[in-house]
């Protein structure tokens, strides 16, 4: 059966690259789930988990922030600014984060947009637990 | 031991330790020098295919030349220059290169009848624009010898926040970086380059005409429109980005070269001390043995 080449990169590092066969993600309009011999599609991404699961079996998530990804011809980039995979959040600090940014008012748009960061992030690691 | 001798032996002292010093900070700048360079590599992939990304989303957008990034203003009185200097010295030159840049540019926009406002990354230099009364738009310091991606990107709101803001309100219409340009280990040039408004046309044509393949015809989603918008800002994120990954590799590269003078200088100081104060202990000895054979040849004759 045809295979996913998917890859994640952030501005920083590469985070990820391996052989899946689908990818969910979560655009501006919806979800959406790649499967192998998708159509090109080039797509915003919102701060949401990213569900993968490789050949073997496994599933990989990560919590991208700010990006978009592209699907051409099986290859699957996702870009991200930030990015890490489920395994390197630290549980704790993400939880000191979101309470840190809930306890800001509710009218400052940096510290909405840091709750649904550290939101994203522990939906990812209690998702992989 | 003699007065003249216990001075020189305090120098020799008091170089050796700055020796140490010195020589610390080369050995510490050299291996930061590598993983700056790592970082800049590790960049890379990103930049590729945000380029990509921005290119094919481009070709597809209704009109990218009047894109509020793209196009040039139509009256052009307001720049911004994004310098980048070092938290701290002892740097060589590295941050007074990268402002007399600044300055000179400054000077040329100038004459064009442009107002310049300076954005300063680095404690060096925001304290020589402060010393010399220039209002800044923006002050960045506490990272530029390990410049993270938020780093990079609250610098690129700011300087974005200001060139979108309408000329009426004091926007400005362009924004140049002057950054140093790390070539390798022996040779770092400042550049300028100017940030906003993009010059993404050109790179569209070069890069579909360079390896002969039309774009895959993308579906895009919301829209080729809506993805442009979102890209183009993170594209001067990465420029910026870069820019600071390539400066404090700079800087690490400057450090390391003045530390390595300094350390040699040391070596050679105390080369001519220790002769010195071998001088002096020999002319010591060579008196107290006149003294002792003079008071032998008195007690004798008495």
């Amino acid at each position: 059966m045809a295979e996913l080449n998917v890859s994640i990169v952030s501005a920083e590092r590469a985070i990820w690259r391996g052989q899946a066969k689908s990818v969910v993600a979560k655009t501006p309009d919806g979800e959406i789930g790649i499967l192998p011999g998708h159509s090109p599609v080039l797509a915003l991404l919102l701060d949401a988990p990213l569900r993968i699961e490789t050949t073997e079996g496994t599933k990989v998530l990560a919590a991208v922030h700010g990006g978009f990804f592209s699907v051409d011809s099986d290859t699957v980039n996702v870009i991200a600014e930030t990015a890490e995979l489920a395994e390197e959040i630290d549980v704790v600090r993400a939880k000191a984060a979101l309470d840190r940014a809930r306890s800001a008012s509710a009218e400052d748009d940096p510290a909405v947009a840091a709750a649904k960061r550290a939101e994203t992030r522990l939906a990812v690691a209690v998702g992989s637990r | 031991m003699g007065a003249q001798l216990r001075v020189f032996r305090r120098r020799i002292k008091s170089v050796q330790a700055t020796k140490k010093i010195t020589k610390a900070m080369e050995l510490i700048a050299s291996s930061r020098i590598v993983k700056a360079q790592q970082r800049l590599e590790a960049s890379g992939p990103y930049l590729q295919q945000l380029t990509q990304a921005i290119s094919a989303a481009a070709s597809h957008a209704s009109d990218i030349a009047n894109h509020p990034l793209v196009r040039d203003p139509e009256v052009r009185d307001r720049a911004a220059v994004l310098v980048i200097t070092a938290d701290r010295g002892l740097a060589g030159a590295y941050s007074a290169n990268a402002i007399r840049e600044a300055a000179g540019l400054t000077r040329l926009l100038n004459e064009q009848g442009v107002t310049v406002t300076p954005y300063v990354v680095g404690r060096k230099g925001v304290a020589w624009f402060r010393f010399r009364g220039v209002t800044m738009g923006g002050e960045y310091t506490g990272f530029t010898d390990q410049p993270t991606y938020a780093d990079a990107r609250r610098i690129g709101d700011d300087l974005l926040e200001a060139f979108l803001t309408p000329e009426s309100e004091g926007g400005i219409d362009e924004i140049h970086l002057v950054y140093t340009h790390f070539t390798n280990m022996a040779v770092q040039q400042v550049r300028v380059r100017r940030a906003l408004p993009l010059e993404v046309v050109d790179e569209v044509v070069d890069s579909s005409a360079g390896d002969g393949l039309p774009f895959p015809l993308y579906e895009f989603e919301p829209g080729a429109d809506l993805v442009l918008d979102a890209l183009l800002p993170r594209y001067i994120d990465h420029a910026v980005y870069t820019a600071l990954l390539m400066s404090a590799a700079s800087e690490h590269a400057a450090r390391r070269r003045a530390m390595k003078s300094a350390t040699d200088n040391a070596e050679d100081l105390i080369r001519s001390l220790t002769r010195q104060a071998n001088q002096a202990r020999q002319a010591e000895i060579t008196q107290e043995i006149s003294e002792i054979v003079g008071g032998a040849d008195a007690l004798a004759s008495a």
